[in-house]
């Protein structure tokens, strides 16, 4: 009888062992930051994924966009790190990231559909690593209030429109509606170097090597500083804070209170759903000037992170949200512009948005075509946030009144050397 | 009908008693290991055992992290761990130092570390001596026999409370370009004043801001030194009928020197270190007119692109002996008042 009982609890325990390892589940973490409403798109992706492969779980921690630019790269170089990242500073993540070709279902799906993409997020020296994909493909460019223009009756500067007419344009209907920022440009890089690179800058050599400071750039850097000294923008932006801080006009814009903002496509979603029908605004084509009328490219990428324990299980992940199905949804809910070839070639609808959403996200879209070389160079540039940090920290200061133009061109030349020099330590 | 009488409580009875036990039955466990351990190593060298749980946190959470900042300070590149970082003696403090005139940041190879030290001397100057006053005159009027007093400690003790975060947001509301103060301003016909833009009056807010926010600590120190000077003293001036402005300087501020000297060192250490409220109030800006040390070593550890820890290393420890040398010369200075 008691042998019958010890039989029984072996079985009991035999089976429970067994059931527990039928239901072990391999957790995969994402670190995920949000400009607009993806955090939630992607969560509800990521559900359908669990409810299909029950031996992976995903868990996504949604963090603030300074956590990613300053805490993430802690985090990787200690090797505690998420398995799987979106970040924005692709070429500084890049030797932190997993080649996942082993791993993928088919190598040459990802290629075909993210190919130009793909070097971007590739570790110095590597050019067959795939280790991620493009979560949205940004392209920078201005978002104008058309109520202000027709309350001021002012018209629209055309397609072919340089800055300068635009920075005019903008300071006239500022001036007859009282808006107080004729001109908003976020503080950043990415949106310096639109203004830059379409006045003729290069920033590399013939070598590569980064060469910032050369007629093109001082061109986009005089052209901002004049307009701050002139009022056509406002110092609340770029003269306001100090060193690499990040400042947005989004409030302001939304409030009305600015006619033009230079910023990028990763805003529709979030003027689409704030903005409703307070005033009508569109996106235009990027402003021209001596070099052509290029915006800056740029995006977020979601980053394989080799650290991970289960790699196998994080390119399962990717799969899924790289696949076309799930990546159409997930662009055309987040109405991005898709830095997935196949779906850009096909069109998305967007059917969430707007009628003036859908038409934003048509010029961004068109505005791919016009990105120049130097501009997807300095975008694929591992150290360009470097070159970006370098930029709006003195400039800022030149605007701030803090030394003049050519002090600040030294110096971003010397924090840049310095900077790459102390990498290659 | 029963007594209501209640019965003299015993000593160890009820809540502190169920807690007593456990207590003494612990001190009796302990007891017999520590006489075997003083007769060991003996009475006066006991004192020793006692600090070494403290000394052991504190090494572990303070002077271990301290000399790896000064081993982080010698080496170079981008590398997180020692081992991946090469050794470069001192070239990060020779980089600090590298300036034509010490008086002109500009001329500076690291120049925004000595607009840090510049502006951080400049707010602390400002920000000790606004600070001392204030709580001072704060301290006075509070010990004074003015009706609702308890509410007045309790109002210009609150700010401390609050998260130095919570108060910058709740300032920069304030003063922000639509922010409560222009509002205030513009209704009544004046033009808007960009307070946080322009260089001087940035300064003069943040130094106001954290006045505002710390006052109360401060004053509560001083408040505690002026209840603790004797009322015969003030009855014997105004016996002599002594005028109140020598009370103060004869009676007051000698017998308050010992508290002045702690708010005074205690405000001038805060000063060197502020960063929370001024990051999120002005953000350094506008251009690096508000740029403290301490966001310095924050922007070069960790905001750059390539996260150069041994320069901010560098500077922590600058930092560092600045703020050791101004302790000790106000230990030394309250030590020879005190001998005095």
């Amino acid at each position: 009888m008691q042998g019958k009982h010890w039989i029984s609890a072996l079985a009991l325990t035999v089976g429970l062992v067994a059931g527990s390892g039928a239901f072990a589940q391999t957790t995969v973490r994402i670190a995920w930051y949000s400009d607009g409403n993806e955090g939630e798109v992607v969560s509800d992706l990521l559900k359908r994924f669990e409810a299909q492969n029950k031996d992976i779980k995903v868990v996504l921690d949604q963090v603030p966009y300074k956590a990613i630019t300053e805490n993430l790269p802690v985090q990787l170089a200690s090797g505690q790190g998420p398995d799987i990242a979106r970040v924005v500073d692709l070429g500084g993540v890049a030797r932190y990231a997993l080649d996942m070709r082993p791993y993928l279902k088919d190598a040459s799906y990802w290629e075909k559909n993210f190919g130009p993409f793909l070097p971007w997020m590739r570790p110095e020296g590597d050019s067959s690593a795939i280790t991620g994909f493009m979560t949205q493909l940004t392209v920078t460019g201005p978002f104008v209030n058309k109520t202000l223009f027709e309350q001021a009756g002012v018209a629209l500067p055309g397609a072919k429109a340089t800055w300068e007419e635009w920075g005019k344009a903008a300071k006239d209907v500022a001036a007859k509606v009282k808006a107080p920022f004729p001109v908003a440009m976020d503080r950043s890089g990415h949106r310096f170097f639109s203004v830059a690179i379409s006045e003729g800058a290069k920033v590399f050599d013939d070598r590569g090597e980064p060469a910032v400071i050369d007629e093109g750039f001082k061109r986009g850097a005089k052209l901002i500083y004049d307009w701050h000294q002139n009022g056509t923008m406002a110092k609340e932006l770029w003269g306001s804070v100090s060193g690499t801080a990040y400042r947005g006009a989004n409030d302001e814009f939304k409030n009305a209170q600015v006619v033009m903002y230079q910023s990028g496509s990763w805003q529709i979603a979030q003027f689409d759903k704030t903005v409703g029908d307070a005033f009508d605004w569109v996106a235009v084509p990027s402003p021209c000037g001596a070099g052509g009328c290029s915006p800056m490219p740029g995006g977020a990428g979601l980053v394989a992170i080799k650290t991970t324990k289960s790699p196998e299980a994080v390119a399962k992940v990717m799969d899924y949200l790289a696949s076309e199905p799930v990546l159409s949804e997930f662009y055309a809910r987040s109405l991005f512009v898709p830095g997935h070839l196949g779906i850009a070639a096909k069109g998305l609808d967007y059917a969430g948005a707007t009628p003036q959403g859908k038409a934003a996200l048509k010029v961004f879209s068109d505005q791919v075509a016009q990105i120049s070389p130097a501009a997807y160079k300095l975008q694929g540039y591992a150290n360009n946030r470097v070159i970006f940090n370098a930029v709006i920290s003195r400039l800022g200061q030149a605007i701030s009144g803090e030394g003049t133009l050519d002090e600040a061109y030294k110096r971003i030349e010397s924090d840049i050397a310095q900077q790459i020099a102390e990498r290659k330590k | 009908m029963a007594s209501a009488e209640t019965k003299p409580r015993r000593e160890g009875e009820g809540a502190a008693g169920l807690l007593a036990a456990p207590l003494t039955l612990l001190m009796r466990l302990v007891d017999g290991p520590m006489r075997a351990l003083q007769r060991l190593i003996g009475e006066r060298r006991m004192a020793y055992v006692f600090i070494l749980p403290n000394l052991a946190f504190f090494s572990l959470f303070v002077f271990l992290p301290l000399i790896i900042n000064v081993i982080f300070s010698v080496t170079g590149g981008a590398g997180l761990f020692p081992s991946e970082r090469p050794f470069v003696g001192t070239q990060q403090y020779g980089y600090l130092f590298d300036c034509g005139s010490f008086l002109d940041p500009s001329s500076c190879r690291e120049d925004h570390f000595w607009r840090g030290v510049s502006n951080t001397a400049r707010f602390t100057v400002f920000q000790v001596t606004a600070m001392v006053l204030f709580s001072l005159l704060t301290a006075i009027v509070l010990n004074m026999k003015i009706r609702a007093r308890g509410f007045f400690r309790a109002v210009y003790f609150f700010p401390v409370l609050l998260s130095p975060v919570v108060v910058a947001l709740t300032w920069k509301w304030i003063l922000q370009r639509d922010g409560l103060l222009n509002a205030a301003i513009t209704s009544i016909g004046g033009e808007r004043i960009l307070l946080l833009v322009d260089p001087s009056w940035a300064m003069f807010w943040i130094v106001f801001v954290s006045v505002w926010a710390h006052m109360g600590f401060y004053t509560l120190i001083l408040l505690a030194g002026l209840q603790a000077i004797p009322a015969d003293l003030y009855e014997a001036a105004e016996m002599d009928a002594t005028p109140r402005w020598r009370v103060f300087w004869r009676i007051t501020l000698p017998l308050l020197w010992p508290n002045m000297i702690v708010v005074i060192v205690l405000a001038l250490i805060k000063g060197v270190q502020t960063f929370d409220e001024v990051f999120v109030l002005t953000g350094g800006g506008p251009g690096t007119a508000t740029l403290m040390i301490v966001h310095y070593i924050y922007e070069t550890a960790f905001a750059n692109q390539v996260q150069n820890f041994g320069l901010a290393a560098a500077a922590s420890v600058v930092l560092g002996i600045v703020l050791f040398a101004l302790t000790l010369a106000q230990l030394a200075a309250s030590r020879r008042k005190g001998a005095a």
